[in-house]
């Protein structure tokens, strides 16, 4: 089986450090990682290689330091990764992100008969560009996969969570699949896999190579626009009760409480 | 006209409705409601809300899918040429969207949080950005029609009597891709969005077992309890109870964050909560910037305490 993993480079939020003046987030010298919910996606990837024999590609557009993420993928076992980058993708919304996805598979005729890709990447938090591509490829899409139950090479049956329900889909391949954190459990890379991957080559792509006119990609090429950042009032005046006050904040607590108790309905 | 779709008639479908009639007053245009479903809908309910309801009745529709849904959503969308079209942020809007506005070739924005038009007719759709703690208002300036998914429970349900038609349109049938053999009703245990008091805890309860104290809370209270993402990560709540970015957003009238330092990726997903009780023993933890009423204390004992004097109160 040939699987094709959508891998995004983002910040690691984790240890995000507020602007207090402006309050947003400070991006400077924060690392980037593999978005967290793309691991899921690639272990999958991996566990399918190791039970049914499959050739992974990873696939990420982004700028040049996402090589570091794409050789994370390569030592976790990812055989071939493939950057698309070129100042002109910048600022891409999603659709034209899908669109550039799409003309990079088509142009260098990348081979599937999987897609996965995580639910949604932890900075842009959209779960948008997965479905557009999918749509965009012409193949079966399913979204909010939960687990991944077989495969028998031409077809896979997986369950997806819903609000109300798990459903069983049997779909023939090639599909894309977006999937959530409980389809798998990410490994850490072994130290071979790391000594590995260094002597792999990261295979990159600019905007010329693909063919992709200047206003097909990019911020030009983006049906949205970004019009106005603002902060949000986040602070309240509040009331803090310590030591020998905090009775008292209690009883406020429980005052405004009691309104609640036992209501079904209110 | 601007269009809502979705797969019932349900608050979701009546929140869009209800936001959409305020925009289309501004702009001077009709609401549309785009139903797709298996049921019968109520469809005094609808003409309430929309000046025109487009009603795809089949039982393939039972259970979405996404190939049978497009090509009938896309067909009626071509017809009806909505400038807006807007549909909630479940796993049915979050995916369908996508899929139109790729085979439409628009924009869409995920998650809204806040929608509003300006005189020439955009849609001014608003949702947090770069780790929740700044908002970004987002236009789509050329391209028709303007799509966003919006958060449940952004914009509240108002009383509307319009006098709308219903137009039903025939389904087109279509050979799907996918293949539904089997499907499993879920529990649904956590009602976090729906409750009106959230207790939710964070590492500062210690322990697992210290989280029993709010449950017990949750119960006096008719309330749910959530979590923050580093207690859903050791696995003390299944991620079903998780508030913030990754997780749900909940704006219950009262909202009391136990033991959690307060995150920027928490703090977006219950900001909007009407009464915020922050429990800390760090006195400069950043919750409390978003809080009304804090206390500082170890937050176990405190909500212990709180809920041994509501078990003592008499009831009404």
């Amino acid at each position: 089986m040939r699987i094709l993993v959508l891998i995004k480079q983002v910040p690691d939020t984790d240890r995000v450090k507020i602007d207090p003046s402006t309050g947003t987030m400070i991006r400077e010298g924060l690392d980037v990682v593999i978005n967290p919910l793309d691991l899921h996606a690639l272990e999958l990837a991996i566990q399918l290689k190791e039970s049914h024999r499959a050739y992974i590609t990873v696939l990420s557009m982004g700028p040049m330091s996402t090589e570091i993420v794409l050789r994370d993928a390569l030592a976790l076992g990812a055989d071939r990764a493939i950057l698309l980058s070129d100042p002109s993708f910048a600022g891409s919304d999603t659709w034209a992100t899908s669109y550039t996805l799409c003309r990079a598979i088509e142009k260098l005729k990348i081979e599937y008969d999987l897609v996965i890709c995580g639910e949604k990447a932890t900075d842009g938090e959209t779960g948008q560009v997965g479905v557009e591509l999918g749509v965009l490829l012409n193949i079966p899409v399913l979204t909010y996969v939960s687990k991944f139950l077989s495969s028998d090479g031409e077809c896979i049956v997986v369950q997806r969570a819903t609000e109300d329900a798990y459903e069983t889909w049997k779909v023939k391949l090639p599909a894309l699949i977006a999937v959530l954190r409980s389809v798998s459990e990410p490994r850490l890379p072994t130290l071979s896999g790391k000594k590995g991957a260094l002597s792999k080559r990261i295979e990159i792509y600019t905007a010329k190579d693909l063919e992709i006119p200047s206003d097909q990609t990019g911020l030009k090429g983006s049906p949205t626009r970004v019009v106005k950042v603002y902060n949000t009032k986040l602070s309240r005046n509040c009331k803090v009760y310590a030591g020998k006050e905090l009775n008292e904040g209690i009883k406020k607590v429980v005052e405004i409480l009691k309104d609640y108790k036992g209501s079904v309905v209110r | 006209m601007i269009g809502v779709i979705n797969d019932r008639l349900d608050r979701n479908a009546l929140e869009l409705l209800s936001k959409a009639n305020q925009m289309a007053q501004k702009i001077n245009t009709q609401v549309a409601l785009f139903l797709i479903t298996d049921r019968s809908p109520e469809t005094d309910l609808a003409s309430d809300y929309a000046d025109i309801t487009v009603l795809l009745l089949s039982e393939i529709f039972e259970r979405f899918s996404l190939y049978p849904f497009l090509v009938n959503l896309e067909a009626v969308v071509l017809k009806y040429k909505p400038d807006i079209l807007l549909a909630p942020a479940t796993t049915f809007g979050r995916t369908i969207m996508p899929a139109l506005a790729a085979k439409l070739r628009t924009g869409l924005t995920a998650d809204c949080t806040d929608l509003d038009v300006d005189t020439d007719g955009n849609l001014l759709q608003t949702r947090p950005a770069i780790g929740g703690n700044v908002m970004a208002t987002i236009i789509t300036p050329n391209h028709r029609p303007q799509m966003a998914t919006v958060r449940p429970k952004s914009f509240s349900i108002e009383s509307l009597k319009k006098k709308g038609k219903i137009r039903v349109e025939k389904p087109i049938f279509v050979q799907d891709n996918c293949e539904l053999i089997g499907i499993e009703k879920r529990e649904t245990t956590s009602k976090i969005e729906e409750a009106q008091v959230v207790i939710s805890v964070g590492k500062g309860l210690r322990r697992k077992e210290n989280t029993q104290i709010a449950e017990r809370l949750a119960k006096i209270l008719n309330g749910a309890v959530g979590a923050t993402r580093a207690v859903v990560d050791v696995k003390w709540f299944s991620h079903d109870h998780q508030v913030g970015l990754s997780g749900k957003t909940v704006k219950p009238k009262v909202y009391i964050a136990a033991g959690i330092s307060g995150a920027v990726q928490h703090i977006a997903g219950m900001q909007t909560s009407e009464i915020v009780i922050a429990i800390n023993k760090d006195r400069y933890a950043p919750i409390f910037k978003v809080a009304d009423i804090g206390l500082v204390s170890d937050a176990y004992s405190t909500l212990e305490q709180i809920a041994k004097l509501l078990e003592d109160e008499k009831d009404e």
